[in-house]
């Protein structure tokens, strides 16, 4: 016990000594925070709209006011030409383009029906598939008031009224898009960090010469590796904290679940990410193969945890592949404490799921672990 | 015995690093490992220090196998490996302490055995181990390897890249620890440190040459050795090496080495044959053998 003591403090020297390192551990994660949670949105606003109204009548100006007066699209310019407004979707100027024809308002008082071209620049699938929503939402709203003044006009039999729906949006009333994202990017903090510091530190000593110094000495494996990793493990248990705070008080995050059952949950997904990280390192000669290893796991667990894009939609067989992220579990369970107010028995299956990993990686670590090569 | 190696051969992939390697070293001797640089010396220390494993044969330190006794064996030894290998970050008290606590014990506890050492650096104790002078440095390893006040020291390489004094300074520090009943196993690529061990094996290429006290191992030098110089040394050795009688022809400091392969040599044919080649300013001497000459001489046949 005081060798592991011993151990541990001669870590947290080293650690506060590495000038390099410090700002690394504590100041890029509060940065990152805050500067990812402002950046990423899924919400698309200022939509860059043109239109081409070749039609100059009363219900074609109609129709564009109603773009106008929509917060959605605010950059809103006429094209004469179908070949000067294609030019400047390729520039890049606009990304909605709205072509009204000729004798569009003639037509639609002939026939009671036409139909409008609405070109969209799709290179991003999903804001287009938005753009097109709200595109479609607006003329359907401009439709039916429209409907209303043609069976005015003419003598028709009343038409029945359009069933409505009103949504309550539960846990996140005011679908802000941050009370969702930062609990997720604070799990991607948590995650990174503490992955790439143990992931390099023993790779560190083996890299200057200590660690076989250290083989020839009588210190077991266990102490030693526990003297060296629970330094990382309280590194993350700060990180988490300090990005709590900075979610409730610079985004105003609720926190309606409990406080201990999250810190119960994370104490145990940092030794799977400690382990990830010891097995790495036993793997690696250098430090820069660590971190390229590291990375490669980071970026896969990241990218199917569910932070970005939903698990749900993702095909069958990448769904599968997610069980096997430990970012997903932590991601499901920040976001149900906090949130949802979860309590112990909601996010118990990833709890124990979690175990089972935290009990896999550290054991393949240890095994892996030899003071002899 | 302290050290017993019966038959070790290890290889690396195509590479035979150590070939059927066997030697004794007694309690509280001075054993000196020279060979050059690849000749399978740190090889030898990994395996006797438990880190490495050898394909055959079997090894003893102070009576406990080293594959499966090895915990008896990390308890008991001293490993000073050829690169320093502390931690940079931490100050020389720090490092002190970090390996008497992984070892169980305090920098109190065996600080008779360090005093001599320690009191040269103790004066920068609160100093970063990486802003160190080399020979600084190599004391520091030396306390961390002694603190626990093993019975026998590995040293590998340990002058290696420090300066004249220094390394004069430690071998007078080894001898002071002999003096305390360590068993001390030494490498060096150093044929004039060879003369302070009580004896040495000479290892080239996986292979040991020869084992003998550095006396013994000059005065089996059969052949007498002459000192040649002239005014230009590459020619000189050219031309030595083209001579129909020469035996061994090896630069030695501002001299060249020669021997001869006849019994009836004369110094003045020689200087003949070399005037002959131009060569001027000729000076033959003979000098007496070293362990360097006496190495050159079994590495060459």
């Amino acid at each position: 016990m005081k060798t592991i003591l011993y151990i541990i403090q001669k870590e947290f020297k080293q650690i506060f000594r590495n000038k390099g390192m410090l700002p690394i551990i504590f100041v890029m994660p509060i940065m990152q925070l805050i500067i990812l949670s402002n950046a990423a949105t899924f919400e698309v606003n200022h939509i860059k709209f043109g239109y081409i109204d070749q039609d100059h009548s009363s219900t074609s100006r109609a129709l564009i006011e109603t773009f106008n007066a929509s917060s959605y699209f605010n950059v809103i310019r006429h094209y004469p030409s179908e070949n000067l407004a294609s030019s400047a979707i390729l520039r890049g100027d606009i990304d909605v383009l709205l072509n009204i024809p000729l004798y569009f308002e003639r037509d639609l008082q002939k026939d009671q029906y036409n139909t409008l071209g609405i070109t969209i620049n799709a290179i991003d699938g999903a804001a287009a598939g938005v753009e097109n929503v709200y595109v479609t939402q607006l003329i359907q709203r401009f439709n039916t008031r429209l409907k209303v003044e043609l069976t005015q006009t003419s003598d028709q039999f009343v038409q029945p009224e359009i069933i409505e729906t009103i949504p309550l949006f539960w846990y996140n009333e005011t679908l802000n898009y941050k009370t969702y994202m930062v609990p997720g990017i604070l799990v991607l903090l948590v995650t990174m960090i503490t992955l790439f510091l143990s992931g390099m530190n023993i790779v560190r000593e083996k890299e200057i010469g200590t660690l076989e110094q250290i083989n020839v000495t009588p210190i077991k494996k266990n102490q030693f590796i526990i003297g060296k990793l629970f330094p990382f493990w309280v590194i993350g248990m700060g990180l988490l904290t300090v990005g709590l705070v900075l979610a409730r008080l610079i985004f105003n995050i609720p926190f309606l679940g409990s406080l201990p059952l999250l810190y119960l949950y994370t104490s145990i997904y940092i030794l799977v990410v400690l382990g990830m990280g010891l097995f790495i390192s036993n793997f690696t000669d250098t430090q820069q193969q660590a971190m390229f290893i590291s990375w490669f796991f980071v970026v896969i667990f990241i990218l199917m945890s569910g932070l970005f894009t939903p698990i749900d939609s993702m095909p069958k067989w990448a769904q599968h592949l997610t069980e096997f992220n430990p970012v997903k579990y932590f991601v499901e369970v920040i976001r149900m404490v906090m949130l949802k107010g979860s309590g112990f028995s909601d996010i118990l299956p990833n709890l124990l799921k979690t175990t089972l990993y935290a009990l896999i990686m550290n054991g393949l670590a240890v095994w892996s672990y030899k003071k002899t090569n | 015995m302290s050290i017993t190696v019966t038959n070790i051969s290890k290889s690396y992939k195509n590479v035979e690093a150590l070939k059927d390697v066997s030697f004794n070293v007694k309690s509280g001797e001075l054993f000196g490992l020279i060979g050059p640089d690849g000749a399978g010396k740190t090889t030898l220390f990994r395996i006797l220090t438990t880190l490495l494993k050898a394909n055959s044969g079997t090894a003893s330190v102070t009576g406990f196998d080293v594959v499966t006794d090895y915990k008896d064996i990390r308890n008991c030894v001293g490993y000073m490996p050829g690169k320093f290998s502390l931690y940079q970050d931490l100050t020389i008290e720090e490092n002190l302490n970090f390996f008497a606590t992984i070892f169980n014990t305090t920098l109190e506890e065996n600080y008779e055995l360090i005093k001599d050492i320690y009191v040269q650096i103790e004066p920068f104790k609160n100093r970063r181990a990486g802003q160190l002078s080399g020979g600084m440095k190599q004391k520091l390893a030396l306390c961390c390897a002694l603190i626990h006040k093993p019975k026998v020291l590995f040293l590998d390489e340990p002058t290696t890249g420090v300066d004249p004094v220094s390394r004069k300074e430690f071998w007078e520090m080894l001898k002071r620890l002999q003096q305390k009943h360590i068993t001390i196993l030494v490498s060096t690529p150093y044929m004039d440190e060879a003369a302070l061990c009580d004896r040495i094996a000479l290892i080239q290429d996986g292979e040991i040459l020869q084992i003998d006290t550095p006396k013994a191992m000059i005065s089996h030098h059969k052949k007498d050795i002459y000192n040649v110089s002239a005014h230009n040394m590459y020619q000189l050795i050219n031309v030595l090496k083209q001579y129909k009688h020469q035996h061994s022809v090896y630069p030695f400091g501002a001299f060249v080495h020669y021997t001869d392969s006849r019994t009836d040599f004369n110094m003045a044919d020689l200087k003949a044959y070399l005037e002959s080649k131009s060569l001027s300013e000729i000076k033959i001497e003979k000098t007496l053998p070293t362990i360097e000459d006496t190495f050159m001489e079994l590495a060459t046949t």
